[in-house]
């Protein structure tokens, strides 16, 4: 099968590789450049574990081909800490005991950090919707929210 | 010694590495020279293989193997029954487990017949799809019921019926019982199948290396210790030369305990071909190839007296296993088992009949056929309490066990073979306290007005009780390391329960240390290699137990050798924050790091009698499981224009013992009623009279999302467990036990004008159409029916039903 060459920047770090077409993008972060923890859980676009951020737009990685991100900013969980440092995010999870198993996290993650630079104030309302994009079977979501609540709370003081 | 941490809300320790994605799963080893497996499986339910041929695929670029069950030769034999049945007497038994690899028939869709082995997956899953595979169909035994008439088409072709057990167990004489009974109440009720859905599919990565004369193999599995028993066995090499590592696992919920053929094949090709090789079940896959749960039909009976006292419990019930039975008969033990609640039932009649069916295998799932045991019983009382005219509340109340009952022993055999005896217990005060959150007493003039509104608001609130906790045993090491870092070893697999915090919690009081600073390692043979896995609510109970044992032991290390290196008695000692040092005199003493350091020297001789370094192993084995128990209550609203159910406010008052870290222990309740939910109103798996399943993906198979599930209150009751020094039960289950049954009760309270009866979960909206219809009532004119009078009152309601 023909090779097609991109280019990424993937958390602020330059990627050239030569990939098939019918490569995953979820696939070609995970094998290609050893960037797992994006997880895959469904491969259909339903759970939401591989979501990744695609010019600071959440999308599903396990939807996209490696070559449809070409020249595209990306942002996966592994950039959200900084130094060491968990992102405020990844911290009101730890507090809020928003995960158990953890795979689901790390999708939700990006979503939840996409989604409060766009509504850094949002209602109760607007954080299930937003949360119930993604599957967990771990937590019964009850303290992701929270998790979600609180990052919120905690950036706007 | 003080408990500082132990009942503390400790942010976990693991945490930080599932954040910020640098937690190892499976899927995320990557080894040089790392092939790819993709298995080809039967798309039909019931086939003879007619013929395979593998010839042209293993020419395909790429491909550098592919196997059929010829090809593993003397291995691919049927497994062993994992779980052998209890010593009930006259039990009837037909074990059947899977090959590896199906040699000349498939019995269900989705059973594996070939593997392929390439460079990549993806070319991997092209081999696959080109195989040349020829099947010829049979008629297939589908349907529970079908399946044991005589002229069902066999699963198994050697057995004379589809019969794969039969069991009684008995207590006291319940035909008597009924004689004198007021009321016989009698239903039918269905519970029908639904999958884990843990969101990380199985997988294994397996890798021979000849170098080291090792197998290491990393695998999605809840009991790594008995894989790398059965891998040493399997391959005739020392168990030292097998390492099963069960890094961290994206949920379990029961079937990771399996042992599957693809946990056999994996090392098979490795040690075959000298090269590591990864498989990961896809999605598709799991619908069919990781086992399920739940559907069974139960025929019972209860027998009470006019004031509702229970008399006794009759019970005959039919349990689906599948195409094969490899797990023994835990799920319907645990049925007929769980069924008699936290109640005084004084004869009780069970007998079940596990069936040979077409479809996937069963075993157990989260709660593993406690749920059934609990609907069936929580039914029926619901039933007496409408017949009798007896309060909901106050007939669960009536029968409940004393504090002063137990232990109380329900004479017949639990799951693990031990007597059926629950170690303690009190009942009445969850109930209280749940009556109490849920406004109960006020809740039917909530359900009036709401009515005067054309709103269908209804309340549900049963008991459960849980067996947990079981044995036979588990182990730890604790060690001091030089560098004053506590490292906890243990032989159970995590999968999310928190495990890496509170192990350290229950070291950390031992030693006098901050949790935050113990290590602890789970699931890596090479680690810890004495143990049997995580199943059963047992983690806390029995490895915690295990961990407090060994740090005990360190903690009389530490003092022994300070009171020889202090000069000093070692009551005059103490231990906290991380120094042992003489009482009063803090400077007079060693940081534990210095101490580690001296207790392994480099010079001079260890002391007979003594061992070097701070450290120790520990097991702990309980006599029988302990029962925890709890209450659940919950308002919901049924739209009378769709059918859908929403569930207003949910609440959980439970006992499993001394609580070792409350958030932990709320977000196992969280997550076991969210699974709850989805099995109670969204969940189904859709065989056709083929055996096909036609809903085997996310979008079709409903689970919870976070719309669905309302907020949970949870409290936390506190009976210790007598059978284990740091009191605890078992919690991880507990969630998911009572939710269909409390469920049903509020849909039903909900349209309590209508009469309806809900004696079948899942109660899809389309399941509660028909009912509704089935009352011949269509739900467009459910709207007009509300109205004041024709609420509140169960008997009114009964004879208001059209």
């Amino acid at each position: 099968m023909s090779l097609i060459r991109i280019r990424v920047r993937v958390n602020g770090e330059e990627h050239e590789r030569e990939v098939e077409p019918r490569l995953l993008l979820s696939d070609f972060l995970r094998h290609d450049l050893g960037l797992t923890g994006t997880h895959v859980g469904c491969e259909h676009g339903v759970c939401g574990a591989c979501t990744m951020l695609v010019d600071g737009d959440p999308i599903r990685s396990c939807l996209l081909f490696a070559v449809q991100a070409d020249g595209r900013e990306l942002a996966t969980v592994e950039g959200l800490a900084e130094d060491g440092d968990l992102h405020p995010v990844q911290r009101a999870f730890q507090e809020a005991h928003g995960l158990q198993c953890g795979f689901c996290t790390p999708g939700i993650l990006m979503t939840v950090v996409a989604f409060l630079r766009e509504q850094p104030t949002p209602t109760p309302d607007q954080i299930r919707d937003v949360v119930s994009g993604h599957l967990c079977r771990c937590t019964g979501y009850q303290n992701i929210l929270e998790a979600v609540r609180l990052a919120a709370e905690q950036a706007a003081s | 010694m003080s408990a500082r941490w132990f009942g503390a809300p400790v942010p976990r320790n693991e945490d930080p590495r599932l954040l910020a994605g640098q937690a190892l799963f499976v899927d995320d080893v990557q080894l040089p020279g790392l092939l790819h497996a993709a298995f080809v499986r039967s798309d039909l339910a019931h086939a003879r293989i007619r013929s395979l041929d593998l010839s042209a695929v293993r020419a395909h670029p790429g491909v550098v193997g592919a196997y059929s069950a010829e090809d593993l030769g003397d291995l691919c034999i049927a497994g062993p029954v994992l779980v052998p049945p209890p010593p009930i007497e006259r039990l009837e038994f037909h074990a059947r487990t899977p090959l590896p690899l199906a040699r000349d028939r498939v019995r269900h869709v989705g059973e594996a017949i070939a593997v392929i082995v390439a460079e990549s997956r993806y070319i991997a899953e092209d081999a696959a799809e080109a195989v040349e595979l020829e099947l010829e169909p049979l008629e297939p035994a589908v349907e529970l019921e079908g399946a044991l008439a005589p002229d069902a088409p066999l699963v198994h072709e050697d057995l004379t019926s589809n019969l794969a057990a039969h069991v009684i167990q008995e207590k006291g004489d319940y035909h008597t019982a009924r004689e004198g009974a007021d009321r016989v109440i009698r239903r039918r009720f269905r519970y029908d199948r639904g999958v884990s859905g843990a969101l990380e599919n199985r997988g294994i990565v397996a890798w021979w290396d000849p170098h080291d004369g090792r197998l290491s193999v990393w695998d999605t599995t809840q009991a790594p210790i008995p894989v790398r028993n059965a891998l040493a066995a399997t391959f005739g090499l020392s168990e030292s030369q097998v390492r099963v590592i069960a890094p961290f696992i994206g949920g379990g919920f029961g079937p990771k305990i399996m042992f599957y053929g693809e946990e056999i094949i994996l090392p098979w090709i490795s040690l075959r071909l000298g090269r590591p090789v990864k498989w990961i079940e896809d999605r598709y896959e799991s619908f069919f190839a990781t086992t399920q749960e739940r559907e069974q039909i139960h025929d019972a009976e209860l027998a009470v007296a006019a004031d509702g006292t229970i008399l006794g419990v009759y019970d005959d019930f039919l349990h689906d296993t599948g195409a094969y039975d490899p797990y023994g008969l835990t799920v319907p033990i645990n049925s007929q088992c769980t069924l008699l609640g936290p109640y005084r039932v004084p004869n009780y009649y069970s007998e079940f009949k596990v069936v040979f069916t077409n479809k996937p295998i069963v075993t157990p799932v989260r709660g593993a056929g406690r749920q059934h045991g609990v609907f069936v019983m929580e039914r029926l009382l619901d039933a007496a309490a409408q017949e009798l005219g007896i309060d909901r509340v106050e007939i669960r109340r009536r029968n409940y066990l004393d504090p002063d009952e137990f232990p109380h022993d329900h004479e017949i055999l639990y799951q693990d073979s031990a007597h059926l005896t629950y170690d303690s217990g009190n009942y009445a005060p969850a109930l209280e306290r749940a009556a109490t959150l849920i406004d109960y007493e006020a809740f039917p003039a909530e359900q009036r007005k709401a009515r005067e509104d054309g709103r269908y608001v209804g309340l549900g609130i049963v008991s459960y009780v849980e067996g947990t906790g079981i044995g036979p045993y588990e182990g730890a090491r604790v060690t001091v390391e030089p560098s004053g870092t506590v490292c906890v070893a243990t032989g159970v697999g995590t999968q999310g329960q928190g495990h890496f915090t509170v192990f350290a919690q229950v070291v950390a009081d031992q030693l006098g240390v901050d949790p935050a600073h113990v290590r602890v390692v789970t699931g890596d043979t090479m680690e810890f290699h004495w143990g049997t896995g995580t199943f059963a609510s047992r983690g806390a109970v029995v490895a915690g137990n295990a961990c407090h044992a060994a740090a005990q032991a360190v903690r009389e290390k530490i003092f022994t050798l300070a009171s020889h290196l202090l000069e000093v008695s070692e009551d005059d000692l103490e231990l906290a924050d991380g120094r042992v040092a003489v009482k009063g005199a803090p400077d007079h003493g060693f940081d534990l790091a210095d101490l580690a350091a001296r207790a392994n020297p480099l010079r001079g001789a260890v002391r007979p009698g003594t061992e070097p370094g701070l450290e120790a192993t520990s097991y702990f084995g309980p006599d029988r499981g302990s029962t925890a128990s709890g209450v659940h209550a919950l308002i919901l609203e049924v739209d009378p224009e769709t059918a859908l159910v929403k569930i207003l406010r949910y609440v959980v008052v439970h006992d499993c013992g001394v609580v070792i870290n409350p958030t932990i222990v709320e977000g196992q309740i969280h997550g076991g009623v969210a699974l709850g939910i989805g099995n109670a109103f969204y969940e189904q798996l859709h065989f056709d009279e083929s055996g096909q399943l036609s809903n085997a993906s996310f979008m079709d198979y409903l689970l919870p999302t976070a719309s669905e599930i309302p907020p949970i209150q949870t409290e936390h009751i506190e009976t210790p467990s007598p059978l284990n020094p740091l009191g605890v039960k078992g919690v991880g289950e507990a969630g998911a036990i009572p939710v269909a049954a409390a469920f049903a009760q509020a849909v039903e309270n909900a349209l309590a004008p209508l009469g309806i009866e809900v004696l079948e979960i899942p109660l899809s909206p389309q399941r509660l159409f028909d009912l509704l219809e089935r009352v011949g009532v269509e739900s467009r004119e459910l709207g007009g029916l509300g109205g004041p009078g024709r609420a509140g009152d169960p008997a009114k309601a009964a004879e208001d039903a059209p």
